[in-house]
């Protein structure tokens, strides 16, 4: 079992899991761990093909994993101020119910 | 310039200058300026009467100047003077009278309230009158003519308060135009069939022509002089035209003296006496046949007035008719010979008139009355005492009006009867009759008429004693001018240096005969006329007494003795309806309202109604209606098609385009997602597929 494609099937499943939690979630914070969800199959994406890709000298693909990592931390520490805020201002945390802007 | 000239001038002149101060100073002159105009009329009167003198002596007036007026081209009129003996004569006429009548108004309009207008009028009136005398021509004497037409309208309506003077005042002037038009258009015909309009250059154009009575151009003379004579009609109030005559009366009494009696009313015959060479023999038929009719009818209606004035009045259109009759028939000397002792006896009785009207107004005045009429002679009666000078002076008056032997009205009178006479000789058809038969008639029934005035007004009972006893004869200013007046009824001051009251021939025949006025009439030639005149003389002496004798019996039976009684008579002649006919004055006013006025009116009323209803309402407004309308249809379209369907289509479609696409935009971020991943996966198809 140890093949590129059984890495890039279980990064299918994460991602259409993490698409499914964005798309059908109304509550922010499901949204946001959705999010997270789509970041880590994306991770999981990048250190199957560093391994399987045969550079395992540099290892681009480890390093874009961190970053990754490092940004999803930062996105999820404004995103949930957002929701924060989003609370404080609406009594609610579902997006749906944040359509003042809409004509 | 020519002393002729000039005296002519200063007598035209002088009058308009007292016209001008009156109008322009009369108020700061005051009452007593009007002296100013009595004095230059007299001034008129002794300018006159000096050239009357040279002439009566034997110096025989021909002096004829004249000035160009205007040109344009070929075509030109002169302004100028015609100064022949009758020139003179009528000069002096119409200054005798009008001095007269100045005089005699300073007393009897006195206190009036337009006092100095009414001699700023007179003074008009006296400058037109002496400018158609003096006049050269048709054209010139056209203008004065219609100037006389004004100065009369004015004088009538001077009590314009009264709104029968007002309306009697526009019935004279408008009765006039009726004429002047005819006269007018002869006068363009007389120019068009001689290139002339002045009276030498038609007496030239019709001499030449003469030889063989106005060869080749009868038809168009007969039709200028008959329209010229049309003019005469009018201002000499002839049948049909003599209508406004007695309306005028409701003008003051000097002024009817003045000028329906003596002056205005004769310039009419005074230009058939000076067109009368000019005239056709046809022409000349109609001139005598309306002056016969208008003869008869004057006199016949004068016998049923009671109106004082208005009995003189239709004696005066009877008379004029007596004058325009004998034009003619040829005998143009005796028209003239009448129209001057008519205006001195004729002057003489309205100025009586005046009188009595005058001192029973007063009378009236002090016994608080207002109502009774002054001038209704049933209101008078028995005044003969109390104004002898009035009623010998008014016998003198009557006695010339009616052809009375030893008065001036005889002569003249003679001698136009003698003139139907002669023509009646000379024609030899049963219609050439009716001629005498029509002057003796008139003259018959005038003797009548006057008559039963003269009884009615001063002999018999008095109606109202209280006001009788207040009557007393009017100041002297009043009286001086009638004893002048009748004086001049005596017939010497028209024959001398002859005294025989029977015998016509004098210096005014001697002035007035002038051969050349009978140019063209060979037919009638002068000496052909002459000798039948002469030869009906005797005749026409014999009947005219004999008519006036049975006339003024008559009348004596009826109003002095009472043999007689009027109201019996009247009675028995309504049943044919002859009073009424004579009362109602022939029904004339009431003929033109049903034949003239009241179609006219439903003329101008349809006129006015198919303007307002038809042109106005339905055509002109129908432009406002239509545009309107049309408006209306186009603003529809704009609205309804082009507004709500076009631009608003736009609108529409875009909102509609809007609403579809709208539905995108849900605002759920999850849609867009869904929509990002259909694409994404739509173009991942697309990629692999290729």
């Amino acid at each position: 079992m140890d093949s590129l494609q059984s890495y890039l099937f279980l990064s299918i499943i994460l991602f259409c899991f993490g698409l499914y939690g964005v798309m059908t979630r109304r509550n922010g914070v499901a949204v946001l761990m959705g999010i997270e969800l789509i970041l880590n199959s994306a991770n999981l994406n990048f250190v199957a093909f560093n391994r399987f890709g045969g550079l395992t000298e540099t290892l681009p693909g480890h390093v874009f994993a961190l970053f990754v990592i490092v940004m999803a931390a930062s996105e999820a520490a404004v995103a949930l101020a957002i929701i924060i805020n989003l609370y404080k201002t609406l009594q609610t945390v579902n997006v749906d119910e944040a359509n003042e802007m809409k004509g | 310039m020519d002393p002729r000239t000039q005296y002519a001038l200063a007598i035209l002149l002088l009058p308009l200058a007292s016209f001008v101060l009156q109008i322009f100073f009369g108020r700061r002159l005051g009452p007593r300026g009007v002296w100013i105009s009595v004095m230059a009329v007299f001034t008129t009167l002794i300018l006159a009467f000096s050239m009357l003198l040279t002439v009566a002596l034997g110096t025989p007036m021909e002096h004829h100047p004249e000035v160009m007026w205007f040109s344009l081209g070929d075509f030109y009129v002169t302004l100028g003077l015609q100064l022949d003996n009758l020139t003179v004569v009528m000069l002096t006429v119409v200054a005798l009278i009008s001095a007269t009548v100045h005089l005699y108004s300073v007393a009897y309009m006195r206190g009036d309230v337009r006092y100095t207008r009414y001699f700023g009028y007179l003074g008009l009136f006296t400058f037109s009158m002496n400018g158609i005398v003096v006049a050269h021509s048709l054209i010139m004497m056209y203008v004065f003519w219609e100037l006389v037409g004004l100065s009369s309208y004015l004088l009538i309506g001077h009590w314009f308060e009264k709104d029968a003077a007002a309306s009697a005042g526009k019935k004279a002037f408008l009765t006039n135009r009726v004429g002047d038009i005819g006269m007018f258009i002869g006068i363009m015909l007389f120019w068009l069939a001689t290139g002339s309009f002045t009276f030498q250059g038609l007496l030239e154009a019709v001499d030449v022509e003469g030889l063989n009575l106005f060869a080749g151009q009868a038809t168009l003379l007969t039709a200028a002089g008959i329209l010229v004579f049309i003019g005469a009609m009018g201002k000499s109030a002839q049948f049909p035209l003599h209508i406004w005559l007695p309306d005028a009366m409701e003008g003051p009494t000097p002024v009817s003296a003045l000028i329906h009696a003596a002056t205005m009313v004769v310039a009419g015959v005074y230009l058939m006496v000076r067109m009368f060479p000019m005239l056709t023999p046809d022409a000349l038929l109609f001139v005598g046949a309306i002056g016969a009719i208008t003869a008869m009818l004057g006199a016949l209606i004068a016998i049923t007035q009671f109106d004082i004035k208005r009995v003189l009045a239709y004696s005066t259109v009877s008379q004029l008719g007596y004058m325009i009759m004998a034009v003619g028939v040829g005998a143009q000397q005796a028209a003239f010979f009448h129209l001057a002792t008519h205006a001195m006896f004729k002057g003489l009785l309205f100025l009586c008139a005046g009188s009595v009207i005058h001192a029973i107004h007063q009378a009236l005045h002090e016994e608080g009355d207002h109502t009774t009429d002054a001038q209704d002679m049933r209101n008078m009666g028995g005044l003969w005492r109390k104004l002898p000078l009035t009623y010998i002076t008014m016998i003198v008056g009557t006695l010339a009006l009616s052809g009375v032997p030893l008065f001036s009205g005889f002569l003249s009178k003679d001698a136009i009867l003698a003139g139907t006479l002669a023509f009646a000789r000379d024609h030899q058809q049963w219609w050439a009759v009716l001629f005498p038969v029509a002057g003796f008639g008139a003259a018959a029934i005038t003797a009548f008429y006057m008559f039963r005035l003269i009884f009615m007004t001063f002999h018999g009972e008095p109606t109202d004693s209280k006001v009788h006893s207040r009557i007393k004869e009017p100041p002297a200013l009043m009286t001086v001018p009638l004893i002048g007046l009748a004086l001049l009824c005596l017939p010497l001051f028209f024959t001398l240096p002859q005294v025989d009251p029977f015998r016509g021939e004098g210096w005014l025949a001697e002035v007035v005969y002038q051969e050349e006025n009978l140019t063209g009439h060979e037919e009638l030639g002068a000496e052909h006329l002459e000798h039948g005149i002469h030869e009906a003389h005797g005749t026409a002496v014999a009947l005219s007494l004999s008519v006036a004798g049975l006339g003024i019996l008559l009348s004596a039976m009826f109003y002095f003795f009472g043999w007689l009684d009027p109201k019996e008579w009247a009675e028995r002649l309504r049943r044919p309806g002859l009073y009424q006919l004579s009362f109602y004055k022939f029904y004339f006013d009431e003929i033109y309202a049903a034949l003239i006025y009241r179609p006219f009116l439903w003329l101008t009323d349809a006129i006015a109604w198919f303007d307002w209803e038809i042109w106005d309402q339905w055509f002109i407004d129908s432009w406002g209606r239509n545009t309107v309308r049309a408006g209306n249809a186009s603003g529809w379209v704009d609205y309804n098609w082009l507004d709500q369907i076009v631009i608003d289509g736009i609108g529409r479609m875009t909102r509609g385009a809007g609403a579809v696409g709208r539905r995108l935009q849900t605002g759920r971020i999850q849609n867009y997602l869904m929509w990002a991943l259909a694409g994404g996966a739509a173009a991942f198809f697309l990629v692999s597929s290729i």
